[in-house]
């Protein structure tokens, strides 16, 4: 038998009183890609760290090319030629990618041309597109991981590890990326992926190995197994895929949002001419790759963002009065009447504050009520115990710090609030983001109850499947533009990928 | 196992966050105690090999400066009701994340406000009417020098930091000037104001000359921690400090929380000043505020913005203060041989925080671990 590049025999880690590793074992050989399966917190990245130098295991051993090894910090696991590629990156956005790559380096002197050189042969080799004498900061998302990943190259890593490189990319440069990693693999190089992703898991890998809440379930060979399979093993039963939907009943207009045009500091135009309507009693789904015009989009309703022109009109159903929003505070719309509801993309630096326990969390929409000086933590309070217990929040108390709490429990407190606010409109920014599956149905199913009670939820989601599967309609956008507007139930994946990328060409062709 | 594992160089120790629950409080208090132990062993090598006293002699001394006399006690309580008065100032800014280096500047304008009143009206109006007139300047004053940092912050997001550093050199200046004007002889010194007529000295209670500012002080820690945790402006202050964007979301109006927020802030440093003019001293010079507005910023990050926990973080200042001057005096040695010894002291007392969070995992008690 040949001898694995890297090997893990029961590895532990203990955080406090939580167990994020316990006795993992696995085993990667040369020239070969291991996936690392799990859903959110089930210790991937905490066991990768533990190879990188980043923590170091309570327990356990590493064993590379046979031999033992302890790695105590990033410069021992560079030495036994082990390269991490993060998902934040870690780069200096004023360096150029050549700088970016030999900092850090013990060389006497730097010669930039000549690693200029060396880091065009590695891209060469493996097909990289890169300009090694461009600044990060100009610089996309996917060219800094491509600087990244020659980073660890150019320091002769045979291990490389990828943490969720996927989840910032659009899906043709994740196919460059899988293209890349198949030549790496080819070239007897050994790659760990990290992903939640099945479709990625099943068209890359070698072998697949599967964690579950920071224990070690198995690996199986990709080419002997299945995406139901894999799910069973990731959450340990098997949970249907399908997402109940139901018809709209008596839909009625909502908001209508009319020729929306933003620009950004920058000067660039973020919404150019959005114009949709949403329904009551319907999920309006908006698609569209990142950065697409969602966010200022939804921070425009909310009262978040100021607009060229164009109008929000909301028809509020209690009053029969017509509203426009447009260029009104957070508090205005509030004052009008206007229940409107917005889980934020970013949920501690916006939606939360990480710092405050769940309590003072519940009363951020609702402490103002009232002409008293002082607060009343009374019904906050209440409201806390009942969204934890219905949404099954994992907490120790409602007197835990909101940051404390995994990535699921922030969003269903998050959720949770903006739900008891009882609103006619409301508006999520990618609720299930980094969530494990019994956490996203959670929050399916509380977007589908809303819609029930003849709220008109607009979600902005990046799974094309859920936004088909859960949505009425669906709004695409691209480059701040809505290039098409589909029925959910007769559309394809394709048709809406298709225009996620459609007017992309047409508007990089006017810069 | 055994065998491979004699082989690897397995690392002394290493470095692991606590889990909160895992240290009770007696644990934290020894840690804490340990941590005074240690510093007070540390002085005491300090202090034989540069000044071959005895050290128990000069620690002595050290608790003397606080508790020797009555006196001693009541002027201790007086420099603790000070530091802390201005702590209780920067606190509301500070936990906004607005930093207010300019605590320093506002008391000396609240001070100076206070002084223009008792030399220039002095005797003319009845004391009670100076006092409080003395007081309503001393609050304008105080506020004026917090807000126009604070405007310029809202409108123009200028840096705080370096716009109330630079606002403590104009109100020292302004200090300067006064006293030239006031005090003929051109001496920089400017002696008792008032002292046959008492005119805006604050009485003395129960024949203590501080015992007014000391209660004043005692009330308003009172109220800081209400208004802080209980009242909703208190809540905006940690919404907009914890995050801005959160703020904005929920419609916080920041700009106004900014300004409200520095002009109570600017308000009770010039309260300060009006205690150091009218309350203490009864002259002003420009070093009244002694530094205080900068150890005030250490008193309410050590107090982790608690106004009751600042009342223990501004005694134990305060007792150092105290006790480093005892020192100098007893021993015949320059005041820094006591600044020495205090800046030991607070060390170990900051760094033991980091003992309070973290613990050392040693390589033994991982192996115990592994037999559990």
């Amino acid at each position: 038998m040949e001898t694995p590049a890297i090997e893990l025999r029961n590895i532990t880690k203990r955080f406090g009183s939580i167990v994020a590793n316990k006795d993992i074992n696995l085993v990667v050989n040369k020239g070969e890609i291991l996936s690392l399966l799990g859903e959110n917190g089930s210790g991937k990245t905490t066991l990768m760290n533990m190879i990188s130098g980043i923590y170091y295991p309570d327990a356990g051993q590493i064993f590379i090319d046979g031999k033992e090894v302890v790695i105590k910090s990033p410069k021992d696991a560079f030495e036994h030629k082990i390269g991490m590629i993060h998902q934040h990156f870690k780069l200096v956005d004023i360096f150029s990618a050549t700088e970016n790559i030999v900092l850090g380096l013990k060389e006497d002197k730097f010669n930039i041309k000549e690693s200029a050189e060396q880091i065009k042969k590695i891209s060469e080799q493996y097909g990289f597109e890169i300009d090694p004498t461009r600044k990060i900061y100009d610089m996309s998302v996917s060219e800094k991981q491509t600087v990244e990943i020659i980073k660890v190259l150019y320091r002769g890593a045979d291990i490389l590890i990828l943490d969720e490189p996927t989840a910032v990319l659009t899906p043709q440069e994740t196919e460059k990326l899988f293209n890349i990693l198949r030549r790496m693999r080819d070239d007897g190089k050994s790659i760990i992926i990290i992903t939640h992703k099945l479709h990625e898991v099943l068209a890359l890998s070698d072998k697949v190995a599967v964690l579950r809440k920071g224990e070690y379930i198995g690996t199986v060979n990709t080419a002997e197994t299945n995406e139901a399979e894999l799910t069973e093993m990731m959450v340990g039963k098997k949970i249907s895929l399908n997402i109940d939907r139901s018809d709209p009943v008596n839909p009625q207009e909502r908001l209508l949002v009319k020729n929306l045009n933003c620009t950004n500091i920058e000067g660039i135009k973020v919404l150019n001419g959005v114009t949709f309507t949403a329904n009551s009693g319907e999920i309006l789904g908006i698609a569209g790759i990142a950065g697409s015009g969602q966010k200022e989009l939804l921070e425009a309703i909310a009262g978040l963002q100021k607009l060229d022109s164009g109008e929000i009109i909301y028809n509020n159903p209690n009053t029969n009065s017509t509203d426009n929003l447009r260029d009104k505070t957070p508090t205005q719309i509030r004052d009008l009447g206007v229940r409107l509801s917005f889980v934020p993309e970013d949920r501690l630096g916006m939606g939360l504050v990480g710092n405050m326990d769940i309590v003072d969390n519940m009363m951020l929409r609702s402490y103002k009520k009232g002409h008293s000086l002082f607060l009343e933590r009374k019904n906050p309070k209440s409201l806390a115990e009942k969204v934890i217990n219905e949404l099954e929040v994992a907490t120790p108390s409602a007197a835990t710090p909101v940051r404390r709490l995994s990535g699921g429990n922030v969003q269903k407190v998050l959720v949770g609030r903006e739900i008891a606010a009882s609103p006619t409109v409301l508006m999520a920014a990618y609720p299930v983001r980094g969530l494990d599956i019994n956490s996203s149905y959670l929050i399916y199913n509380l977007l589908n109850e809303q819609k029930e009670k003849g709220v008109a939820v607009i979600f902005v989601g990046e799974d094309l499947d859920v936004l088909i599967e859960l949505c009425d309609k669906i709004v695409v956008m691209s480059s701040g533009s809505v290039s098409g507007i589909v029925d959910a139930r007769t559309t394809t994946k394709e048709e809406i990928g298709l225009m996620m990328t459609k007017k992309a060409e047409g508007g990089s062709d006017n810069e | 196992m055994s065998n491979s594992q004699a082989k690897v160089r397995e690392p002394l120790f290493h470095i692991a966050k606590r889990s909160k629950d895992a240290l009770p409080s007696w644990k934290a208090w020894l840690i804490r105690g340990l941590a005074i132990l240690f510093s007070l062993l540390v002085c005491s090598v300090i202090i034989v090999l540069l000044t071959d006293q005895n050290p128990l002699d000069v620690f002595g001394a050290l608790i003397k400066g606080s508790f020797g006399s009555k006196r001693k006690f009541w002027n201790l309580l007086q420099s603790l009701a000070m530091l802390l008065c201005i702590s209780l100032a920067v606190t509301p800014a500070f936990k906004m994340k607005f930093w207010n280096l300019g605590a320093e500047g506002q008391v000396l304008i609240g001070a100076l406000c206070s002084m223009v009143l008792m030399f220039e009206v002095g005797d003319r109006i009845p004391n009670i009417l100076l006092i409080a007139a003395m007081l309503v300047a001393s609050l304008v004053g105080g506020v004026i020098w917090g807000l126009i940092p604070a405007v310029f912050k809202a409108k123009w997001n200028t840096n705080e930091s370096l716009f109330t550093l630079m606002m403590n050199y104009i109100a020292i200046q302004l200090v300067s000037f006064a006293i030239m004007v006031w005090v003929p002889s051109g001496s920089s010194v400017m002696g008792l104001v008032n002292s046959s007529t008492r005119a805006g000295w604050i009485p003395e209670l129960f024949g203590q000359k501080y015992l007014v500012n000391i209660l004043i002080v005692a009330v308003l820690t009172v109220c800081m921690f209400i208004y802080l945790k209980y009242s909703k402006h208190g809540y905006e202050i940690s919404v907009v400090g914890e995050s801005e964007n959160t703020a904005k979301y929920i419609g916080i109006n920041v700009k106004k929380v900014i300004i409200r927020t520095m002009i109570l802030s600017g308000a009770l440093c010039g309260l300060a000043g009006f205690l150091l003019v009218a309350g203490t001293n009864h002259t002003i010079s420009k070093d009244l505020a002694g530094g205080n507005g900068f150890t005030a910023i250490m008193v309410s990050w050590l107090a982790k913005f608690n106004p009751i926990v600042m009342v223990v973080t501004s005694f134990l200042i305060a007792f150092l203060q105290r006790g480093a001057g005892e020192i100098a005096t007893n021993f015949n040695l320059n005041t820094s041989i006591a600044d020495i010894l205090t800046g030991i002291i607070i060390f170990f007392i900051i760094g033991s925080e980091f003992f309070l969070n973290y613990q050392i995992k040693t390589t033994k008690s991982k192996k115990e671990d592994k037999k559990q």
